[in-house]
């Protein structure tokens, strides 16, 4: 197996008093799709936030891409990508515009950006609407144009926050579809879901309770040490113990 | 009589542009939890909004308690409780004063209906003195939920209460509400979770506006067209691009650890020819199971068809 593309040691944030993530030790591989679950508040932000190069940990060590998270974080962000629910593309701006903003600030060149954009257009089935704000579009559009430009640079990484929150089912699974294109082409994808049929689609996930990671593995080896039938009754099993709810 | 009953609603937005609410009538009877299920976009705030006299529908009529919506809104907004998607309450403000807060400007107290709340405010009593703006997001949930209520609301509507709550939470989330079921209020709630339509007593599907299915959960399962299989292999990715190309395949998609699948018909038997294909090409531990159908899979059917 080639080098691991995330690879963190008791990796730590404190904030005063508080643990929001205690010691978190593990490996992703390169293409792997990689589920990061956990109740409210169990410290999934915190840790994704350090694993970005966003927040400097408090002790323990990871490395992104191959960099390191204490000293390199500008070159984790240049080499990764990230979509949220949340933060999403620009409104005002049209789909193409959009895509030229990001592929820019990714250091695109033109000719670059003119290829990817149609490559990225053509793909999305979204000719007709390249010129349309992205604010018009509904919103299972905006969540694949947003993935799309976030493996525009094409990163090693791609984190996911919740990315298919409120999307309706049909799309949910388009969205999904993108994400296994996006791991055979070697780019490894780092996802956060509620919804715990996506946790089946991953390869491996880990699953968190207040602060420490309490499991990782494949969904069929989890539900056979749980016994359970579905990885809802797994995430049920493990996170009502949880102490801390939520953010 | 019903609680809350809509003729023919529309609602545009942008100079009529968009078109949020398309033509919508139902109505939810005296104490009956009714869900509106659909992602977003697809106009279940706009209903709420309307039905709670915050926004006028451009068409249609709509009434709240035998009250209408446009004409006795004043009556309407003492009577109901309502719970927005956005957290609102007043961030300043302690757990305490919030609540105190709606009990009075509803001119009512934290006392005369503290039973209706009880259950739910004990769990947040030990951070009362705590500034709402301070509270985790499930504490947060919980007091939006008692200030909806300390006023005896005869209607409740709650708009998305579990979107980006983790499993544990939301099901506790709905343990509450069948106990304020209970109490015979009726509550109108809306999730894009499919899961949770099955909580519900009855249900809309609802997408870009416009009502896809209205019925009880176990109607509209039964309603389901044809037959449903869940399949499985050992190469679950590689299963549904074969399962596409499949000839006889009618629709496929993933769903948690299994493939769902519908054939073109169900007058002949498919599944030996079925089971003989996935072998030909290479999958080894097939599972092949007729299945009955979620209210996930109903509304992925309610879409394409």
């Amino acid at each position: 197996m080639d080098a691991p593309v995330i690879k963190t040691e008791k990796l730590s944030k404190r904030f005063g008093d508080f643990v929001a993530v205690n010691e978190i030790s593990f490996e992703v591989a390169a293409g792997e799709i990689f589920g990061f679950l956990g109740a409210n508040g169990a410290g999934k932000t915190t840790a994704m936030r350090m694993l970005c190069g966003l927040s400097i940990p408090t002790s323990g060590a990871a490395s992104i891409a191959g960099f390191d998270v204490y000293k390199q974080t500008e070159k984790i962000k240049r080499n990764i990508g990230y979509m949220s629910q949340k933060f999403s593309l620009y409104e005002d701006l049209t789909v193409l515009e959009n895509i030229n903003f990001f592929g820019g600030i990714y250091g695109l060149t033109n000719s670059q950006l003119r290829e990817k954009s149609e490559q990225l257009v053509t793909k999305l089935g979204l000719q007709k609407e390249s010129k349309k704000l992205v604010g018009e579009l509904p919103l299972g559009w905006k969540q694949k144009l947003a993935f799309s430009v976030a493996i525009l640079h094409e990163p090693k990484i791609v984190f996911l926050d919740e990315p298919t929150g409120g999307v309706d089912p049909v799309t949910r699974r388009q969205f999904w579809d993108l994400i296994y294109d996006a791991s055979d082409k070697g780019i490894t994808i780092f996802v956060t879901t509620h919804y715990m049929d996506e946790a089946e689609y991953c390869n491996r996930v880990s699953m968190m309770v207040d602060g420490s990671i309490k499991v990782l593995d494949s969904p069929a080896n989890l539900k056979k040490q749980f016994s359970a039938n579905s990885m809802d009754e797994v995430f049920y099993e493990l996170a009502r113990g949880a102490k801390r709810s939520d953010n | 009589m019903d609680s809350v009953t809509l003729n023919n609603i529309s609602k545009t937005y942008n100079k009529k542009k968009v078109l949020a609410v398309d033509n919508v009538s139902f109505s939810v009877g005296k104490g009956e939890l009714f869900g509106l299920i659909g992602p977003d976009g697809a106009g279940k705030t706009s209903i709420f909004r309307m039905l709670t006299t915050l926004l006028l529908p451009d068409e249609g009529t709509a009434s709240v308690d035998g009250l209408d919506i446009v004409k006795d809104y004043k009556t309407i907004r003492s009577r109901v409780g309502y719970m927005p998607g956005k957290f609102s309450l007043y961030q300043d403000l302690t757990v305490e004063e919030n609540l105190n807060f709606f009990a009075t400007i509803f001119d009512t107290s934290i006392e005369e209906n503290y039973e209706l709340i009880k259950d739910i405010y004990v769990q947040i009593e030990p951070f009362k003195t705590r500034r709402a703006g301070k509270l985790s997001g499930g504490m947060k949930q919980k007091l939006a939920l008692c200030c909806a209520l300390i006023h005896k609301p005869t209607v409740l509507f709650l708009d998305e209460p579990t979107t980006g709550v983790d499993a544990v939470s939301r099901k506790e989330f709905w343990e509450m509400l069948k106990r304020l079921k209970q109490q015979n209020i009726t509550i109108l709630v809306s999730t894009p979770y499919m899961d949770e339509a099955t909580l519900c007593d009855r249900i809309a599907l609802i997408q870009s506006g416009k009502i896809l299915s209205i019925d009880t959960p176990e109607k509209i399962v039964e309603a389901y067209p044809g037959k449903l299989y869940a399949v499985k292999s050992e190469k679950m990715h590689q299963l549904l691009k074969d399962l596409q190309a499949f000839e006889f395949t009618g629709s496929c998609f993933a769903f948690g650890e299994h493939v769902h699948l519908s054939f073109k018909d169900d007058e002949k038997d498919h599944q030996p020819e079925l089971l003989n294909y996935l072998e030909e090409h290479g999958h080894k531990h097939i599972e092949l199971q007729q299945i009955t159908p979620t209210i996930e899979d109903c509304f992925i059917k309610l879409l394409k068809s």
